[in-house]
Parts: structure tokens; C-alpha cells; sequence
């Protein structure tokens, strides 16, 4: 189909209805259309990690997913990780206790990729953590406290 | 991104037929198409969307064979339990590749058609010369920056890099690329660049991959994959090798010896040379560091990628003494 997609999207267990052209990817629909912008925008070519969100519980890139590909799946974005009491998800906590962020632009998808990471199991060591954690730059160079909280998030839930 | 349309397959004989029509392109994982879209090196009018098709992500494995579906995610390849046991150096080949994040979204078939990294190629706003995107052309790499090039395997035409993990450790063992009924050598699957480096692979519009089989041996089931980079993770490969190895009976005589090169060569590039130089050979060190060298037989440079002439050789030594128990 040309012209318009009418799409249904299940984005943190809420189904929203978005209208966009066929090229729109997943992140450009959070952002642009839904007013989502937790997930952000670094490189938009699959380099940085910045995007990264879950669909059906796994961690993948929004910027390289069209939002076509991404119908009929369960959405998840950093909006939706935190209890809808407001509690923080324990990553999220994590990070802020070990200050795992300078600038906090890498901060959505370094913590929706570890929060993967870990129900993954690849936390068994400081080596594990990075090597799966390397799919999320930060430009501050904050690694090795996003590192801790990775490791402490991974310890209080195992 | 120039704006296409969308057509999700239902079946493979409508994704065959949609995708041998004018401007359709296969989608699956995405993760190169749409980077290449982006960049507007890739510039189809419709996607065909295959990643619904049901029966082409299977992962089986059996006393003779794995048999690998087009669309299993490479993060599920990777962290198959029996693949890693029968085939380790294809597990890692996927492991080391990428990001989870990519390996998450990215297909097997997808995997084997990615396009090289070359940065003329990607940057057709900058560089007009490329004889992949525009035969005829001519090469902007050739007398520019690089590092990232191939030294074998090249033409006077193209010296793109071919960048893949996966398709090294294939090559390696023999691996056999399923086009529908049609099967073809992983070996033959890929092209050199020649006089036509826009012409990669032996296969033709309207042919979907449905799998890959490797056929099942001792080198397979005694294997690592190698790779060499700029930085430790996330990052293609300076120089890779896939390595597989079977001794004699006698714990020390090498019996047979698989040995595959990435990140140097236009294609995944195996080194039989050096397969037919160590088997029947007693395996030690001195043999093994000779032996290597002659994987860059017929190596050509271009300045700033004279590095991996000297390091392709030395990964292979590694590889093979860590998998012979000498290092
Ligand atoms: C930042 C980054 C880093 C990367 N690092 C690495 C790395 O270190 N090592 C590595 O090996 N790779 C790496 N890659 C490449 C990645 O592995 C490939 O992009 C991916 O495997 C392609 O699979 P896909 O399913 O996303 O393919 P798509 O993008 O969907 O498709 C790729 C091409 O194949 C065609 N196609 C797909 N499936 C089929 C099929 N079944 N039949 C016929 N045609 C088909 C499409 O039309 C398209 O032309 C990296 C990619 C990125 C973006
Ligand atoms: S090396 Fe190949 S891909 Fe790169 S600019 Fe030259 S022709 Fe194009
Ligand atoms: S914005 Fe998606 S990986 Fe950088
Ligand atoms: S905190 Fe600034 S990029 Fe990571």
C-alpha cells in the first residue's frame, strides 16, 4: 500500500492507532507522531544504540524497524518500564544510584538494553556486561558506572 | 528516505513473485536495508516485507547436517545450545557480530546479503564514482582512504571488503545456500568483483534464501571463529578466521583442517593452501606460522590496508595453534 499505513500499534500495553507513510520507522512513529520521545534519536543508522526498545520482550533498534514491521507486536519503550504507580524499575534506579549518565542522552536505550541484558543472563561477569552492552554508546563516556549499575540491577534481581 | 510501499508476504511464492518485479525489494530484519535506504544507496518503490512467512525460521540439527532458516535471528543462531556444540565456530561468527540489539533483528539470509562497508559506497551524495552503485563509474576508493579495503580478491574495478562473520565460518564448512529448490555453494554463492562488482551473488531477482545447511564434521564440531578489530566489540573485523581442526587418532597429526578469512578479501575468502600445506603434518608452530603465510598469496594493496597483509597470516596462526591445544 502506497499513501497512508493505518496502523495499530501496541506501545506499553495501550493499543494506538497512527497513520504514517510506509518509509516511517518505528522510532520516527514514537517520536514524531505519538509524542513518545523517551526513545531517542542518536544516529539513526544502527550505530549507536540511542533507540533501542523491546518488541515482544526482545531488546532491537526503533530507528532500523519501519512501524509497519512493528504492528501486531507488544511495544515496549522507556515510558512504559517504570510501575504505573510510579515506582521506578529497578534499572532505572540503579543507574541514578550509580550515576550512570553524564548528559543522559544514551541514558532510555542503554537502560532499556540492559534491563534485555539481564533477563538475557548475560551478566555473569564485568567482561559479559560489556560485550553485550556494546550495541550502546555514550558519547560521555560514562561506562564504567553504567557497568556497576548493570551489575548491581542484575545482582538485586537474580 | 525516499517513500516506497509497503506489501507483506503471505506466502514464499508471493514474496518470489512480488520481489522479481521492477523496484521490490525483500525486507526482512532490515537492519541493511533500510541503513542503506537511508543513506539512498538502496532505493526501492515497494518493500516486500517476508518476516511474517511462517516454516523459514527453523533451527534443526541432526547427525549429518544443521539446517538453518532464511529468517532465524542471528541472536538465536548464536545462542542455539546445539549449534554451539556441533558448529562453534558459526555460533561465534554471530556472537561477535553486530550488537544484541542487531543480532535480535537481523535474519540469516538477510546476514549473507549485507552489503559491503566501503564509505565511497555509502556516501553517494559525496563520492559519484563507485562501479557497484553505478557500473562504469569508475573506483573514488582506489587512491582514497583505505584502511577498511580488501587486499585479495580485488579488481581494478572494485576493492570493497566483503564484510560478514557468518558467511566465513559457511565457507569454511561447506555450507550450501538454499534458494527455494535450488542449491548452491556457499563458495559459489559469492562473486568476485571482477569486471561487474555490482553483481555480488549467484543468485537472480525473484529467488528468495529459504535456509542454509552445514553438513556435520569432526573440523565443524572442533572450531572457533577469530576476529580481529579496531575496538573490541561491535565493530566488523580488521582480519577474522574461522578455523576448524581434526587430528589422527594420534592426538597430533592433523587429519583435517578448515580455514576460512574475513574483513580482507571481496568475499568470504577460504585458504585451501594452507588446508593442503597442514594436513598429514604433524602440527606445530614453526609449521603452523610458514603455513599461514600463505594466505596472502596474491595480496595487492592499497597503502593504508598494507596492515592486514601482515595481521591476516598472524590471526590464522592464533586460531590454529589455540585450536590445536599449542598456545
Ligand atoms: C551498525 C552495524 C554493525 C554491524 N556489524 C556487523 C558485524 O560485525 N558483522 C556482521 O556480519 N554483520 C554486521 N552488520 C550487518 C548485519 O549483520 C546485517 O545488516 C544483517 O545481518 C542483515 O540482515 P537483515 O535480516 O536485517 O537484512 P535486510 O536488511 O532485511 O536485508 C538485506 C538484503 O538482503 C535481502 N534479503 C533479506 N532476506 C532475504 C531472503 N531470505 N531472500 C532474498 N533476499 C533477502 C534484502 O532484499 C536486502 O537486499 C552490522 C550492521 C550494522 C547496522
Ligand atoms: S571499492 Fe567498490 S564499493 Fe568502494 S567505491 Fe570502489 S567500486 Fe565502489
Ligand atoms: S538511533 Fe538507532 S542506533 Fe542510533
Ligand atoms: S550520558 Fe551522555 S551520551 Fe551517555
Amino acid at each position: 500500500m502506497t499513501g497512508t499505513l493505518n496502523l495499530k500499534l501496541d506501545i506499553n500495553g495501550e493499543s494506538r492507532d497512527v497513520a504514517v507513510e510506509p518509509r516511517v520507522t518505528l522510532l520516527d512513529a514514537l517520536r514524531e507522531h505519538l509524542g513518545l520521545t523517551g526513545t531517542k534519536k542518536g544516529c539513526d543508522q544502527g550505530q549507536c544504540g540511542a533507540c533501542t526498545v523491546h518488541i515482544d520482550g526482545q531488546r532491537v533498534l526503533a530507528c532500523l524497524t519501519l512501524a509497519a514491521q512493528a504492528e501486531g507486536r507488544a511495544i515496549t519503550t522507556i515510558e512504559g518500564l517504570a510501575d504505573p504507580n510510579g515506582a521506578l524499575h529497578p534499572v532505572q534506579s540503579a543507574f541514578l544510584e550509580h550515576d550512570a549518565f553524564q548528559c543522559g542522552y544514551c541514558t532510555p536505550g542503554q537502560i532499556m538494553s540492559a534491563v534485555a541484558c539481564i533477563r538475557e543472563g548475560h551478566t555473569k561477569s564485568d567482561n559479559e556486561i560489556r560485550e553485550y552492552m556494546s550495541g550502546n554508546l555514550c558519547r560521555c563516556g560514562a561506562y564504567s558506572h553504567i557497568v556497576a549499575a548493570v551489575r548491581e540491577a542484575a545482582e538485586a534481581t537474580s | 528516505m525516499r517513500n516506497f510501499s509497503y506489501l507483506r508476504a503471505q506466502s514464499a511464492d508471493e514474496a518470489r513473485t512480488a520481489s522479481a518485479l521492477a523496484g521490490h525489494m525483500v525486507l526482512a530484519g532490515g537492519t541493511t536495508l533500510l541503513d542503506l535506504a537511508k543513506c539512498g544507496i538502496a532505493e526501492p518503490e515497494t518493500v516486500v516485507d517476508i518476516t511474517h512467512l511462517s516454516g523459514l525460521d527453523h533451527i534443526e540439527i541432526n547427525d549429518t547436517m544443521a539446517s538453518i532458516g532464511a529468517l532465524a535471528r542471528m541472536s538465536a543462531v548464536a545462542d542455539h545450545p546445539a549449534i554451539r556444540a556441533a558448529f562453534p565456530a558459526v555460533a561465534e561468527s554471530l556472537a561477535l557480530a553486530a550488537s544484541a540489539q542487531i543480532r535480535n533483528m537481523a535474519t540469516i539470509g538477510g546476514n549473507l546479503l549485507q552489503r559491503t562497508r566501503c564509505s565511497y559506497f555509502r556516501d553517494a551524495a559525496v563520492f559519484s564514482a563507485c562501479n557497484k552503485r553505478h557500473p562504469g563509474s569508475g573506483c573514488a576508493a582506489i587512491g582514497g582512504v583505505t584502511r577498511n579495503h580488501a587486499v585479495l580478491g580485488t579488481s581494478k574495478a572494485c576493492i570493497a571488503s566483503y564484510p560478514g562473520d557468518l558467511a566465513v565460518a559457511l565457507v569454511a564448512f561447506d555450507a550450501i545456500v538454499h534458494l527455494g529448490d535450488r542449491q548452491v555453494p556457499a563458495d559459489d554463492f559469492f562473486l568476485l568483483p571482477e569486471n561487474t562488482p555490482e553483481h555480488e551473488h549467484a543468485f537472480e531477482r525473484g529467488e528468495i534464501i529459504t535456509s542454509v545447511t552445514i553438513p556435520a564434521s569432526p573440523a565443524a564440531r572442533h572450531s572457533t571463529y577469530l576476529k580481529v578489530r579496531d575496538r573490541q566489540s561491535y565493530e566488523f573485523a580488521a582480519a577474522s578466521a574461522a578455523v576448524g581442526l581434526e587430528f589422527e587418532p594420534d592426538g597430533k597429526t592433523v587429519r583435517d583442517i578448515r580455514i576460512a578469512l574475513g574483513g580482507v578479501a571481496s568475499k568470504p575468502w577460504r585458504v585451501r593452501t594452507i588446508e593442503t600445506a597442514l594436513i598429514g603434518k604433524v602440527l606445530e608452530p614453526a609449521l603452523v606460522r610458514k603455513a599461514a603465510l600463505l594466505c596472502m598469496e596474491g595480496a595487492v594493496d592499497h597503502g593504508a590496508n598494507h596492515y592486514k597483509i601482515d595481521l591476516a597470516p598472524r590471526v590464522v596462526t592464533r586460531a590454529v595453534l589455540q585450536l590445536g591445544g599449542l598456545s
